[in-house]
């Protein structure tokens, strides 16, 4: 008979994926085609709550398309279909009762390419509450979501300039800022500093690690030292050319604890990767 | 600070003196061509104007708000006004017709409703009713259009005697259909996906992206679709012509006859004589005027609209 406790430290161990208590998104067996063609593989991860998860791997290997099918983005391409199962609070996101735009006001994304629209900046901000009837007081919640993405002082005196006027950094805190202003529960950024210089880079991090109190986050990005620097767990993706597939399959090849992946991998070609051997 | 010698470029080869001048030949010929339209312009405008000369003499400015126009020789008056009604008349209903109708099919045909298969070929029909001749168009409508648009009436007991202003402005409202359509599609499938991508990512239905983000951020395009298609819908003329009965006097219903200033010169100019060419001319030349000031127009609203969401 062992201890409970015991056996919680002994399964985690055995099973790194089950660390994590409070589970907010989860994939299981999932594998995701476009038409017939398999391009991702055996992804089964589970996203832990108000925590940083990052998506590293060579490009290629699909970190965007699983990142895509938490909110369903994905179904914007005709021939994407999903099989296995991705659930969201334990409920199943694929379901036929699920409104995708449902999906997306709770899981919020953050594009590669900041992607303000044509408008100004508090509408903006305002164009996500707006369409989900935000009944409070807009000027407010413009301000608190540009406070909280760190770009209030910035803009405070030109928000009816066009979201245009600003700098690509600027451009992709407005970007946080409209995501959040819809008050989701997860966001999801597809490399958000791909575009950016370090200083605005930098200023994202920060911005990620205030964020993850109310929110929980998964990034994709290329940047290994992003990865250290802001995630608290890290998915490696790798892929593999398949005979007669018609090109790479991508797959979830380790996931865990950030600092394990990095300093302490269990799969040499994780320990490949990071150390920068390939990729 | 000193100044380093800068490091020679990667390649040493210069550009030839023939190779300068050769660019220097382009731009010139570019000039050229560009000056050609330019000109061209102002000589069209200018011997309108000169021919038109003696009516406006003559008439003065009274021509664009008197009703009459007789060329009879010895009582001879001309105002244009009933065809500058027309103008405008038939003009604004077919864009009112062809503007929902036209923004609607863009956007069916700009959005995934359908397989790409079958857009594709849809959006090469819509391109070809542009190509269809518009006195094929006015058969159309005298075959088609006036009988079903009698049976119509019909059934609710209104007369209705065939040609007239409804029946010009439906027409023309089909035939800009394809310029509004294809503009708007273009423009339409110009924007970046990211701005969909964003619309959806904050939990937009396609409904609120469609109306509040690809609409507004396409409308400069959308506008100049339309004005193109205004301009177009002023100046036709053979299918004009054939359905709107060519009656110049002001008539509040759109089911009675009128005129327009296009079909008036095509029916009157073979016969004119004298004064009357002059007054043809006039009335010509108020139609350039008429587009013109359109077009400005249109490039102006193109303008507000841009500085709006650039």
């Amino acid at each position: 008979m062992i201890e409970p406790g015991l056996r919680r430290i002994v399964e985690s161990i055995m099973n790194p994926t089950s660390i994590a208590n409070d589970v907010v998104l989860r994939a299981k067996d999932c594998d995701i085609y476009y038409g017939a063609y398999r391009a991702v593989r055996d992804v089964s991860v589970d996203i832990p709550q108000h925590k940083v998860t990052a998506f590293i791997g060579p490009s290629g290997c699909g970190k965007s398309t699983v990142l895509r099918c938490f909110n369903r983005l994905n179904d914007l391409i005709e021939v994407f279909h999903l099989k296995g199962k991705m659930t969201y609070h334990g409920q199943d996101l694929y379901a036929a009762d699920v409104d995708p735009v449902e999906v997306r006001r709770r899981i919020g994304m953050v594009f590669q390419k900041p992607n303000p629209f044509p408008k100004t900046i508090y509408d903006n901000i305002a164009y996500g509450p707006r369409i989900s009837n935000y009944q409070g007081d807009m000027d407010e919640l413009v301000e608190t979501s540009l406070r909280r993405a760190a770009l209030w002082d910035e803009v405070k005196d030109k928000l009816q300039e066009s979201g245009f006027s600003l700098s690509g950094g600027q451009q992709q805190r407005l970007c946080i800022a409209r995501t959040i202003a819809v008050q989701p529960e997860v966001v999801l950024m597809d490399e958000p500093c791909s575009a950016l210089d370090p200083i605005s880079t930098l200023k994202v991090e920060e911005l990620m690690k205030e964020l993850i109190q109310d929110y929980t986050i998964i990034i994709v990005t290329h940047n290994m030292q992003q990865a250290t620097r802001v995630a608290d767990y890290t998915a490696f993706f790798n892929a593999e050319v398949v005979e007669g597939a018609g090109g790479k399959v991508g797959y979830l090849a380790e996931f865990d604890e950030t600092q394990k992946i990095f300093s302490d991998p269990v799969q040499p070609e994780t320990r490949d990767y990071v150390t920068g051997r390939f990729g | 600070m000193t100044v380093g010698i800068p490091s020679p470029p990667p390649s040493s080869r210069s550009r030839s003196a023939t190779e300068k001048e050769l660019d220097r030949l382009f731009e010139g010929t570019a000039l050229t061509f560009a000056l050609f339209i330019l000109l061209l312009l102002v000589a069209i405008g200018l011997l309108v104007l000169v021919q038109a000369w003696p009516a406006v003499k003559e008439y003065g400015l009274s021509f664009l708000w008197t009703s009459a126009w007789n060329p009879v020789e010895g009582r001879q008056a001309f105002g244009v006004l009933p065809m500058v009604y027309g103008t405008l008349l038939t003009s604004a209903l077919s864009l009112l017709i062809a503007v929902p109708l036209g923004l609607g099919t863009a956007l069916f045909l700009s959005e995934n409703f359908i397989p790409l298969k079958i857009r594709t070929v849809l959006v090469f029909l819509v391109e070809l009713l542009a190509a269809i001749p518009s006195v094929v168009y006015g058969l159309w409508g005298i075959f088609v259009l006036i009988p079903a648009l009698k049976w119509c009436f019909g059934l609710f007991g209104v007369s209705f005697t065939g040609p007239s202003i409804l029946a010009a402005s439906l027409v023309l409202s089909v035939m800009i259909l394809p310029i509004i359509t294809a503009i708007s599609r273009d423009s339409l499938a110009a924007l970046p996906p990211e701005l969909r991508q964003g619309s959806y990512g904050l939990g937009a239905t396609r409904w609120g992206t469609i109306f509040r983000v690809l609409i507004p951020a396409a409308i400069s395009g959308i506008v100049g679709g339309v004005m193109l298609a205004l301009g177009r819908a002023m100046g036709e003329t053979m299918a004009v012509t054939m359905l709107v009965g060519n009656a110049n006097t002001i008539s509040s219903s759109l089911l009675q006859p009128g005129n327009t200033i296009a079909s008036l010169l095509a029916n009157q100019f073979a016969e004119a004589k004298g004064i009357q060419v002059a007054a043809l001319m006039y009335a010509a030349f108020i139609l350039v005027i008429l587009t013109l000031i359109v077009n400005i127009l249109a490039d102006w609203i193109v303008r507000k609209l841009q500085a709006k969401y650039d």
